[in-house]
């Protein structure tokens, strides 16, 4: 058996009174689009804040490759190789596609310019994100340097995953891709998702929408009260089963029965 | 069973390989001349004010004749402009992060009177006494920084305050007492350097007004083409955006509050030269007019957008009708009327740029 990719074991997190972990597990294997689901309230948030390094939990480990790992802020789970990207798709409405891909990670001039000056080097931008763009099938994006807010929902969403696809993550999270979406869009993305996995990259996708998860995803862990309650198979369960163990109308061993 | 529930579920999904592809398209010829323009404005922000520059330098061309359109007229503008538009570009830099920083003039006058007083009446040597200058600019910047980022005040309230600060610092300092030019002559001539010029025909062009314009250069330059610059215009966009993407917020804006400040006190040099000597009352609109040439200049106040020239040309702009109506004889409380108009106009035009749809 493949060891996981990215493991949880114990998180808890507390926020006065209120326990939003409690002693959650995790598992990611490699190559796998895991999809998280949950109610309201029941921790998912904080289960993906806690593995992208928005929060720290309060006790409980993380290993990224067998390497426990612990961040302070996203900056560092992102070099580390954990890409989220959020449900406000954080993206800079009146910067370029590419200006947006690059921030961070900017690329510079070589020689002189680039050493000492700081020069940006934007050619080499815009050729690397129009490539990965049309990787992705976005090219429909004609112009590289139009700004966000000139792009459709969908679009702006295929920039965002493409920044999390392209500078050769581990594991790409996905909080809601689609809750924003038409039908056509969410049909994109959701291939865009696959498109991700094809190329070897596990994607952790949050969503509230079945019919989506139970399309893409290879396994289905579902957080119940700040842990997760059990992982199942979107071939061996119905949605409906999946919706009444996610709302406690609903044990597991039921199901694994 | 749940292979036939996911299918089935996605039964209304098949429809869609025969969906019409094509996307809501305008022509270009329905979007008609004024969303044309629009749409061009998006892009190039900075048109607005150039062209506003060059139709008020014809403008006043034609009404005032001769004596405007004169190169000695024209470069007595870019003295006039000088400070406010060094101002102003420390303004700007502050107002594309969404911030505002009221005590730019304040910090300017403070430095000043600092570096006149340690240079003119303490003796200390006038390269150091202007490098105390510079690092005191940087301190003033940092702490307005340190307000806005670490006790998470609003940068107008933080720089309201620290604008009384440094006003009364200043009037301590120097018991509201000015510097006399003929001191600063005898004792510490470099602080006056900005003032100095030199004539290509009748053409007068001082130090000053080449440091103003390699500020803007400079500025232009780091905003568009360095990772930092990017970063500033990010962080004035969508502050929650680029924290999320990576960016170290906070710090790159103590760093632009400290960049302003650096820039104030580079104004602190070059308006000793421009005064002739050190006032603690001058310049105590600075702040306001700064403002003024930055939003004339099409800068967004809402930040992220606009070009730091843009301030540059905002502050031509001010000078140019000041001076023209001043040399057509209009009386001044109607050059103060032409520019309250022009910023309500300018923001006016911001507004409706920042409408613009896809």
């Amino acid at each position: 058996m493949t060891n996981p990719i990215l493991q949880a074991r114990g998180l808890v997190k507390r926020y006065g009174r209120v326990t939003a972990l409690d002693n959650a597990d995790f598992d990611l294997m490699p190559g796998e689009i895991l999809a998280v689901i949950g109610d309201n309230g029941a921790g998912k948030s904080s289960l993906i804040k806690a593995i992208s390094g928005a929060v720290t939990p309060d006790e409980g480990r993380i290993t990224l490759e067998g390497q426990e790992v612990s961040y302070s802020s996203p900056l560092q789970a992102r070099e580390a190789g954990i890409e989220c990207v959020y449900q406000t798709l954080a993206l800079s409405p009146a910067l370029s596609i590419t200006d947006n891909m690059f921030v961070g990670r900017e690329l510079k001039k070589p020689g002189f310019m680039g050493k000492y000056m700081g020069m940006l080097d934007h050619k080499a931008m815009e050729d690397f994100a129009r490539a990965k763009l049309s990787e992705l099938g976005l090219m429909t994006i004609q112009n590289i340097n139009q700004a966000v807010e000139t792009l459709s929902g969908g679009q702006r969403q295929g920039v965002a995953v493409a920044r999390a696809a392209a500078f050769g993550s581990k594991v790409i999270i996905l909080d809601e891709p689609t809750a924003a979406l038409g039908v056509k869009e969410s049909r994109k993305v959701l291939e865009l998702i696959q498109d991700v996995r094809s190329r070897g990259t596990p994607v952790v996708l949050i969503s509230h929408n079945m019919p989506h998860v139970f399309e893409v995803a290879d396994r289905i862990h579902i957080h119940r009260l700040g842990k997760r309650l059990t992982v199942v198979d979107p071939k061996e369960v119905s949605m409906s089963d999946a919706v009444a163990l996610m709302t406690g109308a609903m044990q597991p061993d039921a199901v694994a029965a | 069973m749940a292979d036939q529930n996911s299918t089935s579920d996605r039964d209304f999904e098949s429809v869609l390989t025969s969906s019409d592809t094509s996307v809501a398209e305008f022509e270009d010829s329905h979007r008609g001349v004024v969303g044309t323009l629009q749409h061009v404005l998006h892009g190039n922000p900075t048109l607005v004010p150039v062209i506003v520059l060059v139709v008020a330098v014809l403008a006043f061309g034609l009404i005032a004749g001769d004596r405007f359109f004169t190169p000695f007229n024209l470069t007595l503008i870019m003295q006039q402009v000088s400070i406010i538009g060094i101002l102003a570009a420390a303004q700007s830099l502050v107002i594309i992060t969404a911030g505002i920083d009221l005590s730019v003039a304040a910090i300017m006058v403070l430095m000043s009177v600092i570096s006149g007083k340690l240079a003119v009446e303490l003796g200390v040597p006038a390269p150091l006494a202007l490098l105390i200058g510079f690092a005191g600019g940087i301190g003033a910047g940092y702490m307005n920084g340190l307000l806005i980022t670490k006790v998470k005040l609003p940068p107008f309230i933080t720089t309201l305050g620290t604008w009384n600060i440094f006003f009364a610092l200043n009037l301590w300092l120097s018991g509201a007492q000015s510097i006399r030019g003929q001191d600063i002559d005898a004792t510490a001539p470099l602080l006056k350097f900005f003032g100095l010029s030199f004539t290509i025909g009748s053409a007068r062009v001082t130090y000053g007004v080449l440091l103003m314009i390699v500020i803007f250069v400079v500025l232009w330059y780091v905003l568009n083409k360095t990772a930092w610059g990017r970063h500033v215009y990010m962080i004035g966009d969508d502050k929650e955006a680029a924290e999320l993407a990576g960016i170290r917020t906070d710090r790159t804006l103590r760093q632009v509050y400290m960049l302003a400040g650096f820039i104030c006190a580079l104004a602190a040099w070059a308006s000793i030269g421009r005064v002739g000597s050190i006032s603690p009352q001058s310049f105590y609109e600075g702040n306001l007019e700064s403002i003024t040439a930055v939003v004339i200049g099409g800068i967004s106040l809402f930040g992220g957008r606009g070009s730091i020239m843009g301030a540059l040309f905002g502050a031509l702009i001010v000078g140019v009708f000041q001076s023209g109506l001043r040399l057509a004889g209009v009386d001044v409380l109607w050059q103060v009327f032409a520019i309250g108009w022009l910023i309500i106009i300018a923001v006016a035009v911001d507004q409706w740029i920042r409408k613009v749809s896809a």
